[in-house]
């Protein structure tokens, strides 16, 4: 069993691309990984790879070149990205073979997710009647927490105004001005208690891992970090997720619980040892709610950790480096990968204007989605 | 009282003689689990029809801002916002409808709640009977 670490990274700009496709944009970030680690499509023994809905990720062979190698396309809804890293990561542990590459992709259409009933096993009056909207099941997770919890308005536009002020430094961010709190809150509402400002929006972007053993890490003398933990996890009972006419009345944790202390488990470290972290924030109260189900604090003290400015770059916890997705949008198959890529660049010392002080050891970066998965790694500077 | 227009699905809701809904649900014979909406192809042997309590409390909610996509969405063009909320049925079971019956932002986790019948009205222009929650008669002041 070898350790398994990355060592290098590329990226295709969040946002909009009109100009290339889903899977183009896929080959962009591959070709860019493979540059900065001086490293040739040839040398790549295994890929995984996967869009939501952009396409086949094998097929970019035919622009990458026929190697011939062992390529398998992931298909696993927000955690497409996470999958394909568990993927990559596991094939490396077992010795099969020792570098690879994961690679996540995706180009929506603009507006909100439209899903069909029948695809989650709902009848057609759930979608016919207007109850089958993504944004309606984070509103009312956040209005609950806000109300059992104390969490104010003020601290959900204060997770925007950080987002926006990271991605102002990040190159590959689709939002690259500030927005100040007053225009976050005095915004319009999307569905409340959110505004328009503290919602991503459904993007495209594409972002490219290298995986390497431990060995052929240091044979290459790349900057690396090793990957301490890569958990998946779907949902345990009575956990409150996207499509649910009912819900029990015994409520559970989520799967983000679950796939958290999982990865602690597996790293042998827990919240207080992380230095930098990338948190699902599909609007800004899943990231509130977020550092509490992935142990960072416990419930509703996240009001005086946002009001400190622990989460901002230079706090105790800097989460969100890169504006996470309220910033870069979510193209999904690429959103998660797309925190991996910010924690390898941030350990590695080359996130430049917006690189976390402090020397940062260890990263952690979760992913949540539909129809209640988590994925979570935890990563450390070899 | 005039007649409702007929039920969206058939098996998410029966409408009563005086022309209120009842809901109706599924318990499994095996775990006593109660499952809403009743499944689909409900196996008698495995399922029983129960229906589920009229009252509650607001469990939680939220404004529907804008108009969702269509399909699935299947109303007018023309768009009104309206609230949606969870509802706990006494200790039954938790369920998400609209909210009716108070202005948008007059909405408040743990008010009592009852279900009412709601007229929905399809891009055609036929009406369509669906299920509603509303404040209840003791919470409104």
């Amino acid at each position: 069993m070898s350790d398994v670490c990355i060592i290098g990274a590329g990226i295709h700009p969040f946002g909009r691309t009109p100009a290339r496709t889903g899977l183009q944009q896929g080959v962009f970030a591959v070709r860019q990984a493979l540059r900065r680690a001086g490293l040739e499509w040839s040398d790549i023994q295994f890929a995984y790879g996967g869009s939501d809905s952009a396409g086949n990720a094998d097929t970019m062979v035919s622009e990458l070149g026929l190697t011939g190698l062992q390529f398998i396309n992931v298909a696993n809804g927000c955690a497409t990205g996470g999958s394909a890293m568990f993927g990559a990561y596991s094939t490396i542990k077992s010795g099969e073979f020792d570098l690879g590459i994961a690679v996540g992709f995706d180009k929506h259409p603009r507006g909100a997710f439209d899903p069909k009933p029948a695809e989650w096993g709902l009848p057609d009056w759930y979608g016919e009647t207007g109850l089958m909207l993504t944004t309606q099941f984070f509103a009312m997770k956040i209005q609950r927490y806000m109300a059992m919890h104390g969490i104010t308005a003020g601290t959900l536009a204060a997770v925007a105004e950080k987002a926006f002020a990271n991605g102002t430094l990040a190159e590959h961010a689709w939002r690259r001005e500030r927005v100040d709190l007053e225009a976050i809150l005095a915004a319009p509402m999307v569905s409340d208690p959110l505004t328009k400002f503290m919602f991503c929006s459904p993007a495209e972007g594409a972002v490219a891992l290298l995986f390497a053993s431990e060995a052929k890490a240091r044979a290459l003398g790349l900057p690396a970090v090793r990957l301490r933990a890569a958990a998946v996890r779907s949902r345990p009972p009575g956990s409150f997720e996207v499509f649910a006419p009912a819900l029990t009345m015994e409520r559970g944790v989520s799967p983000t619980v679950i796939a958290s202390q999982a990865a602690y488990e597996m790293a042998g470290v827990g919240p207080g040892d992380i230095h930098v972290a990338q948190l699902q924030d599909t609007e800004s109260g899943a990231e509130i709610m977020h550092m509490a189900e992935n142990g960072f604090c416990a419930d509703g003290e996240q009001e005086a950790w946002i009001a400190e400015g622990r989460t901002r770059r230079g706090g105790q916890l800097p989460v969100n480096t890169d504006g996470g997705c309220l910033a870069c949008g979510e193209p999904i198959g690429a959103s998660g990968l797309r925190q991996v890529y910010e924690n390898y660049v941030q350990l590695t010392g080359q996130a430049g204007a917006r690189q976390v002080p402090g020397d940062p050891r260890i990263g952690y970066s979760h992913v949540y989605g539909a129809p209640g998965v988590s994925a979570v790694a935890i990563v450390e500077r070899a | 009282m005039p007649d409702l227009p007929p039920p969206i699905d058939d098996r998410l809701l029966r409408i009563d003689a005086d022309g209120s809904v009842t809901l109706l649900a599924a318990r499994d014979r095996g775990d006593g689990r109660l499952v809403f909406p009743a499944p689909g192809d409900a196996d008698a042997e495995r399922f029983e029809a129960v229906t589920l309590p009229r009252t509650g409390r607001l469990w939680s909610w939220t404004v529907q801002r804008f108009r969702p996509k269509s399909p699935p969405y299947a109303g007018p063009e023309a768009f009104e916002p309206y609230a949606v909320g969870y509802v706990a049925l006494g200790d039954t079971i938790i369920v998400e409808g609209r909210l009716t019956g108070a202005p948008l932002d007059a909405f408040a986790i743990d008010m009592a709640m009852q279900l009412v019948a709601e007229p929905f009205a399809l891009a055609s222009g036929d009406l369509r009977t669906t299920f509603a929650f509303a404040p209840a008669a003791e919470a409104r002041r």
